[in-house]
C-alpha cells in the first residue's frame, strides 16, 4: 500500500514536472512515438488491407504473414534491429510498427469483407468505377472495423512503447528502466500507472471516435471489434467473394 | 433495341450458363426473361450492362456492339434495379437516387432536385428523402431502387427480380406501379423473374428459358399460353393444370368456369367470349404441340 502512495507521491511531485525527462515531456514523447508508429503501420497496412478486402485475393497470405508478425517477440525484434542499426529510436520504430501492422491490416480487410456483397455489386452495376467503390462504399462502410483495428493497434503500441526506453532515452518506459536500475520502485510504479492511464485515455478517445464515425443508417449489430482472434479465417468467408452471382 | 447474337457464357468453372442465345428485344417494350434457377436469366440480364461478359457471340444496343464500350460508362447509361434494392446503407434516400447523376457530373443542387422529383414519380413521399434505407419498408426500398434506376433517364431499364423479396400484396402494388410507369415513360425494360404470373402480367414479350440459357419459347403472353411450344413450356406456365386449365360447365343455364382441380373459378359473362382482357384458353392442354416460334 505504501508503495502505491509513494508512486502517487512521485506522480504528483512538482519536481518531476520540470526540466529534461520530466513527466510531461516523457508523456509527449510517448504519445508522439505511438502516433508516428501507427501512422507508419497504417501507411503500409491500409493500402494493402484495402486491396485484399476489395479484391478478395491474398487473404490467406495476409493471415499467415500477420500471424507470423504477431508471433514475433517484440523485445527480441527490438534487440535484433538495435544490434543492426545501433542505439536510438530507429529500432523501436521498426519493432513497434511490425507489432501494429497485423491489427490495422486485419481491421482494413475485415471491414471490407463485412460489407454485404449485394451492396457492392449494386454499386458496380449502377456504374461506379472500382476506385469509386473503394472510396464511396467500402471505406465508409468498413470504417467501424477499421477504427477497431487502429484502436487495438494503438493500445498494443502504447503499452509496448515502454520498450523504446530499452535502447533509447525515450518515453514513459524511461521511468520503468531507470527505476529498476536505481531500485526506485515508486518511480517504476508511477511510470507504469502513467502508461496505464495513457492507454485508458486513448481507449476512451477511440470509443468516442467509434461512436461518431459509425455510418448513420447502418443497422446496429454488426461486429465492430477487431481483436486477436479475428484474423483467423472464418468458414465461408472467402467463398462469398469468390463465388459472385450466377 | 437490344440484340443478342448467338451469345454464350461459360464460367471459369466450366458451367455453361448461356448457350447460343439469340434474341431481339424491341425498344420501348418490356421483355421478361423467365425461368427457374440455373436458366441463365440473370446472366443474360447482366450481360447487357457488361457486369458479365459473354464468352461467345455479341450483344448490340441500337446497332452498337457493347463489347467495344467502356463498362463503367455503359452502366451509367443503363438503369439497374435489383432484388433487395441494393441501396447504399450509409446514404440517405435522396443521395442514393442522386448517386449516378452525381457520378456523371450533374451539379449537386440539380441532382437533388431531380431525385426529389423522381420520388414523386415512383409514388414516394418527399418526407422520406432524408431517411436511410434501413428505415424504410421493403416496398419503399424497392421504389427507391426504381427511382435510382430511372435517375439518369436511361433508355434501358434492367430489372433483376426486383419484386422477389417483398410480400405478395406489396408485390402486386409495385407491379401495377411499374405498368403505370411504363405507360408513361416507355422505356426498353428487361425484366428477370422466376414467376410466370409476373412475367405474363408485365411482359410485352416473354422469353421462357430452360436450363443453360436455351430459349424454350418467345412470344406474347397470349401466344405462349394459347400455344405452348412443347410440354416443358406447357408445364412451366401451368397451362395444363391449376388455375390456368379452365373448362366450362353448364349449371342452371349459366356457363361456369371450373379449374383442373374442380374448384369454381368464375362465371362467363357477356356472351360466349370473354373479350381480350385476359387470355383464357378453353383447355390449355389441348393446345399443346403448336409451333409458335
Amino acid at each position: 500500500m505504501t508503495l502505491f502512495l509513494d508512486a502517487l507521491n512521485w506522480i504528483f511531485d512538482p519536481a518531476n514536472y520540470v526540466g529534461d525527462g520530466s513527466i510531461p515531456s516523457r508523456l509527449l514523447e510517448h504519445l508522439v512515438f505511438t502516433f508516428v508508429t501507427l501512422l507508419m503501420a497504417s501507411m503500409l497496412a491500409l493500402p494493402l488491407g484495402f486491396l485484399i478486402g476489395h479484391t478478395g485475393r491474398g487473404r490467406g497470405l495476409a493471415v499467415a504473414v500477420s500471424g507470423g508478425l504477431r508471433a514475433l517477440p517484440t523485445l527480441g525484434l527490438l534487440t535484433l534491429v538495435a544490434l543492426w542499426v545501433g542505439i536510438g529510436l530507429e529500432a523501436p520504430y521498426v519493432a513497434l510498427t511490425v507489432l501494429a501492422i497485423p491489427p490495422v491490416l486485419a481491421g482494413a480487410y475485415t471491414g471490407f469483407e463485412a460489407i454485404d456483397r449485394a451492396t457492392i455489386d449494386a454499386a458496380r452495376s449502377v456504374g461506379m468505377s472500382e476506385w469509386q467503390i473503394v472510396r464511396k462504399v467500402e471505406i465508409p462502410l468498413g470504417l467501424p472495423l477499421l477504427i477497431g483495428g487502429l484502436r487495438s493497434g494503438t493500445l498494443q503500441v502504447v503499452a509496448t512503447a515502454t520498450l523504446a526506453a530499452y535502447v533509447a532515452d525515450f518515453g514513459l518506459g524511461r521511468f520503468l528502466f531507470s527505476g529498476l536500475k536505481t531500485r526506485d520502485y515508486a518511480e517504476m510504479l508511477g511510470g507504469s500507472i502513467l502508461v496505464i492511464l495513457l492507454a485508458l485515455v486513448l481507449e476512451g478517445i477511440f470509443s468516442v471516435i467509434h461512436r461518431v464515425i459509425l455510418p448513420r443508417g447502418v443497422a446496429a449489430g454488426r461486429p465492430t471489434e477487431v481483436r486477436a482472434g479475428s484474423v483467423r479465417p472464418r468458414p465461408g468467408m472467402e467463398s462469398t467473394i469468390a463465388k459472385g452471382r450466377k | 433495341m437490344i440484340e443478342f447474337r448467338s451469345v454464350s457464357k461459360q464460367f471459369p468453372d466450366g458451367t455453361l450458363a448461356v448457350d447460343d442465345f439469340s434474341l431481339v428485344l424491341p425498344s420501348h417494350k418490356t421483355t421478361v426473361l423467365v425461368g427457374s434457377s440455373g436458366s441463365g436469366k440473370t446472366t443474360l440480364l447482366r450481360m447487357i450492362n457488361r457486369m458479365v461478359d459473354p464468352t461467345g457471340g455479341a450483344i448490340e444496343i441500337d446497332g452498337v456492339d457493347i463489347a467495344g464500350l467502356e463498362p463503367v460508362k455503359l452502366r451509367r447509361s443503363i438503369g439497374y434495379v435489383m432484388q433487395n434494392s441494393g441501396l447504399l446503407p450509409h446514404r440517405t434516400v435522396v443521395d442514393n437516387v442522386a448517386t449516378v447523376p452525381l457520378l456523371r457530373g450533374v451539379p449537386k443542387k440539380r441532382a437533388r432536385a431531380d431525385a426529389l422529383a423522381l420520388l414523386d414519380t415512383v409514388g414516394l413521399e418527399r418526407s422520406l428523402a432524408d431517411r436511410y434505407p434501413s428505415q424504410l419498408s421493403g416496398g419503399q426500398q424497392q421504389r427507391v431502387g426504381v427511382a435510382r434506376g430511372l435517375a439518369v433517364n436511361p433508355n434501358i431499364l434492367l430489372m433483376d427480380e426486383p419484386f422477389g423479396a417483398v410480400d405478395p400484396i406489396v408485390r402486386a402494388e409495385l407491379q401495377q406501379e411499374l405498368i403505370r410507369l411504363q405507360r408513361e415513360l416507355g422505356k426498353t425494360v428487361v425484366f428477370v423473374t422466376h414467376d410466370v404470373e409476373e412475367a405474363f402480367l408485365l411482359g410485352d414479350q416473354v422469353v421462357i428459358l430452360r436450363q443453360g440459357g436455351r430459349v424454350a419459347q418467345v412470344g406474347s403472353p397470349t401466344e405462349i399460353l394459347a400455344s405452348p411450344a412443347d410440354d416443358f413450356v406447357a408445364s412451366f406456365v401451368g397451362a395444363d393444370r391449376g388455375k390456368r386449365a379452365l373448362h366450362l360447365e353448364s349449371q342452371g343455364g349459366r356457363d361456369i368456369l371450373v379449374d383442373s382441380e374442380g374448384r369454381l373459378a368464375g362465371v362467363l359473362t357477356g356472351g360466349s367470349r370473354p373479350g381480350e382482357a385476359d387470355p383464357v384458353p378453353g383447355s390449355g392442354a389441348s393446345a399443346q404441340g403448336g409451333d409458335s416460334r
